[in-house]
């Protein structure tokens, strides 16, 4: 049976983003806290790949945080390898495992150090690990792993800034290799690369997957992409994961109204004259989140229970969805006309 | 025809460093008319944010453009001194680049920028800027707007901030947008959302577009041409739909291949094998030879330029031949 590798449950984090407390005197207003990752549950089987996919501002970046570790939980838990690792305290505890995380930034600027040259930046995890001793030994390797992603073994003499966007962000997946992770969390990994160099990148990490049996957390608004790369994907809106399902079943036939909205946005390249569908609405702010189903302003399908309640996870073949209109089955058939199904 | 809103005219950018002089922008020219949209794709590293950022005259020392002209509107603009570079950035030129960061200061809450950016450019009372901030985000999909115009750049999510770029650069309806990876960090939905938007101050006020993107999907429906380039160069350039359906340059080909699909789902995606040739080592002949399975003997001796292939120009040889038959 498949081994567990992580698991999150009912994983929240809040923001205190209320104005100074003399503001709040002077003008009456409270406080105001945006809920950005509210109970999200999910896990992760050891060599595969999860997917996170939603809006901006939905709370992906957050989860993959918490997650490493970057953030502290305000409720629920991440059990990793059977240990618990959720708040500073636990994760003193399991150092051990902590590092076997490592995550790529969705923000390859602010996360390169600009003063250290990209061989020690690269070097850095290695030497704290102590994986490799000898400083000609890391140097060789600090050199494989820049011809890894593309680069070139000189470019270690170089600094940050003297490299465009896209090879940043190579920067920084050859770091995170660098440390030999088992557990690796890719927020937009490939986002500022151009196709070529992310082909090169996803068939890299294909290749590190099959050979070294990496676990991946991958967080991506492609959904080409993840659909790619990922053997379950979540869905998340306002901070809820509202679906997941393995991938084929999540595009084959998506069950929550905004996955369907979702999937109708896809650009189109063939310029077969398709008109993408934009998706309707606005985000709702996640400091006032509307009532019950926080989808239901957006959603086709929204009725009176909707605005009230909040709709549950329900398990279903290949995955769970939190949709009132599953439960009373009240759904209508998905068209499946932009997206092919897979087989 | 009308006059070009900008026009580039054999543009070289050099950075002198230790090791010799690296040539990021060589011998590129193109323009963009009143209205027009010109994507620019191409591999990483290959000068694009650097011809963009030549532009609007932020190259970061020692950078600096070695030849060509830059003229907007028919003016001039590529040596103008600072101070009249900096009223035209922010008022004719409206600038979103590739990192979202560059642009807002995490020392100040967005409305600030925003409000100061208003009141240096337009005549404006403060009141009245504020209204139009608030008015801003609300367009560029920043849901509570009205609350979320306190708040400072890192309390903002990489999408939100990214749009909060983009309101910085349309706040005084400039003429010419220079939009370096506008929608990298964004999910298709807000991204439609951009790109409509994009698209409606093109045909309402006319403002012309130069688009950098990875993402062949926004080209494909925003853009009405598209330069392809490669090792600091131009490879190919025309209309977007011959370019994308009758790519003549091997490379665009290579470029269109490596997509992700929905539709199908490869084992492997198509990789174009080996990395753009470092800025010193650039091969003699054709750039992109080493790569190229279309090579042959003359590629590595003549360096190809732009040539009339089809609807489109290209820089290859195999292009010349398949026009004279
Ligand atoms: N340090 C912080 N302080 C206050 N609010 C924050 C902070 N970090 C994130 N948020 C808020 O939490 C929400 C979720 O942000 P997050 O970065 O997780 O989104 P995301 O799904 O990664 O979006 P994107 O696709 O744009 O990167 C947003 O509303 C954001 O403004
Ligand atoms: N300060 C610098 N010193 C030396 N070389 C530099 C400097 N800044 C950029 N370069 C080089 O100039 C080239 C062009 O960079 P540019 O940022 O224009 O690429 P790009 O096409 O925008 O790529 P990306 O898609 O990755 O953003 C790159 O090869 C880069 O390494
Ligand atoms: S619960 Fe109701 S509002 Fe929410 S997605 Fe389902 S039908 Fe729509
Ligand atoms: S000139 Fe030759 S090497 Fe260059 S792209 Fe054309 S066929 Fe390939
Ligand atoms: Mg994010
Ligand atoms: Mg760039």
């Amino acid at each position: 049976m498949a081994e567990t590798m992580l698991k999150v449950e009912g994983l929240k984090r809040y923001f205190d983003v209320s104005p100074p407390w003399l503001n709040r005197v002077l003008d009456g207003s409270g406080r105001r806290v945006v809920h950005a990752v509210d109970g999200v549950s999910f896990s992760i089987e050891r060599g595969e790949t999860f997917s996170l996919v939603g809006e901006s501002g939905c709370g992906k970046s957050t989860v993959a945080r918490l997650v490493v570790g970057l953030y502290d939980p305000s409720g629920g838990q991440i059990t990793f390898e059977g240990a618990d690792l959720s708040g500073a305290a636990a994760r003193r505890k399991h150092g051990d495992k902590q590092s076997r995380m490592q995550m790529i930034f969705q923000d390859p600027y602010a996360s390169l150090n600009p003063r250290w040259r990209v061989g020690r930046i690269i070097a850095e995890p290695i030497r704290f690990k102590k994986l490799i001793q000898g400083g000609d030994k890391i140097k060789a390797r600090v050199g494989e792993l820049l011809s890894l992603v593309g680069l070139s073994p000189a470019d270690a003499d170089k600094f940050p800034h003297e490299f465009s966007g896209g090879q940043r962000q190579r920067i920084s997946i050859a770091r995170a290799l660098a440390g030999q992770p088992e557990f690796l969390v890719c927020d937009e990994p490939t986002s500022a690369l151009d196709v070529s160099v992310q082909a090169q990148i996803l068939n890299l990490m294909a290749e590190l997957q099959a050979e070294l049996g990496l676990t991946y957390l991958f967080i991506s608004h492609n959904l080409a992409v993840v659909h790619h790369v990922s053997d379950k994907v979540g869905v998340m809106y306002l901070g809820r994961l509202v679906e997941w399902a393995e991938t084929r079943t999540l595009f084959g036939r998506p069950l929550h109204p905004y996955t369907r909205m979702l999937l109708d946005a896809i650009p189109d390249l063939d310029m077969s004259g398709r008109s993408r569908t934009p998706v309707a609405g606005e985000v709702p702010s996640p400091i006032n989140p509307p009532s019950g189903c926080s989808f239901h302003p957006r959603c086709p399908l929204a009725n009176e229970r909707c605005k009230r309640e909040v709709p549950q996870s329900l398990t279903v073949p290949g995955g769970a969805v939190a949709c009132h209109a599953v439960q009373e089955g009240r759904l209508p058939p998905w068209h499946g006309g932009t997206v092919a199904a897979a087989e | 025809m009308a006059e070009p809103v900008l026009e580039v005219k054999n543009l070289r950018v050099e950075f002198p460093t230790r090791r010799g002089t690296l040539v990021a922008v060589d011998d590129v020219s193109f323009s963009i008319a009143p209205g027009e949209v010109l994507g620019v794709v191409g591999e990483s590293g290959a000068g694009k944010s650097m011809t963009g950022s030549a532009v609007i005259g932020l190259l970061t020392p020692p950078g600096r453009v070695a030849a060509g002209e830059i003229r907007l509107m028919g003016r001039r603009i590529d040596k103008l001194p600072y101070g009249e570079m900096r009223k035209i950035r922010g008022r004719q030129i409206g600038a979103i680049f590739q990192d979202p960061l560059t642009s807002l200061n995490p020392l100040y809450r967005i409305g600030d920028q925003l409000v100061e950016t208003i009141l240096t450019h337009l005549p404006m009372t403060k009141a009245e800027a504020r209204a139009r901030a608030i008015g801003l985000l609300k367009e560029v999909g920043i849901p509570g707007a009205e609350d979320r115009i306190d708040h400072y750049p890192h309390q903002f999510s990489g999408g939100m901030r990214q749009r909060v770029v983009i309101a910085l650069a349309l706040c005084c309806n400039p003429t010419l947008i220079i939009a370096d990876e506008p929608t990298t960090a964004l999910d298709v939905s807000i991204q439609a959302q951009i790109i409509t938007l994009l698209k409606r101050l093109c045909a309402e006020h006319g403002c012309s577009v130069m688009l950098v993107t990875h993402d062949m999907g926004v080209i494909a429906e925003t853009a009405d041409r598209v330069a392809v380039m490669y090792a600091g160069r131009i490879a190919e350039i025309g209309p977007v739909r011959d370019v994308i359906k009758h790519a003549h340059h091997p490379y665009t080909r290579g470029l269109m291949g490596a997509i992700p699909t929905i539709s199908e789902r490869e084992g492997r995606l198509n990789q174009i094998d080996g990395a753009m040739p470092r800025l010193n080592a650039i091969p003699r002949g054709c750039a992109f030879n080493p790569r190229c399975p279309e090579v042959f003997d003359r590629c590595r001796v003549d360096r190809p330029d732009l040539m009339r292939a089809g609807g489109s120009l290209a820089a290859c040889w195999k292009a010349e031949e398949a026009v004279n038959g």
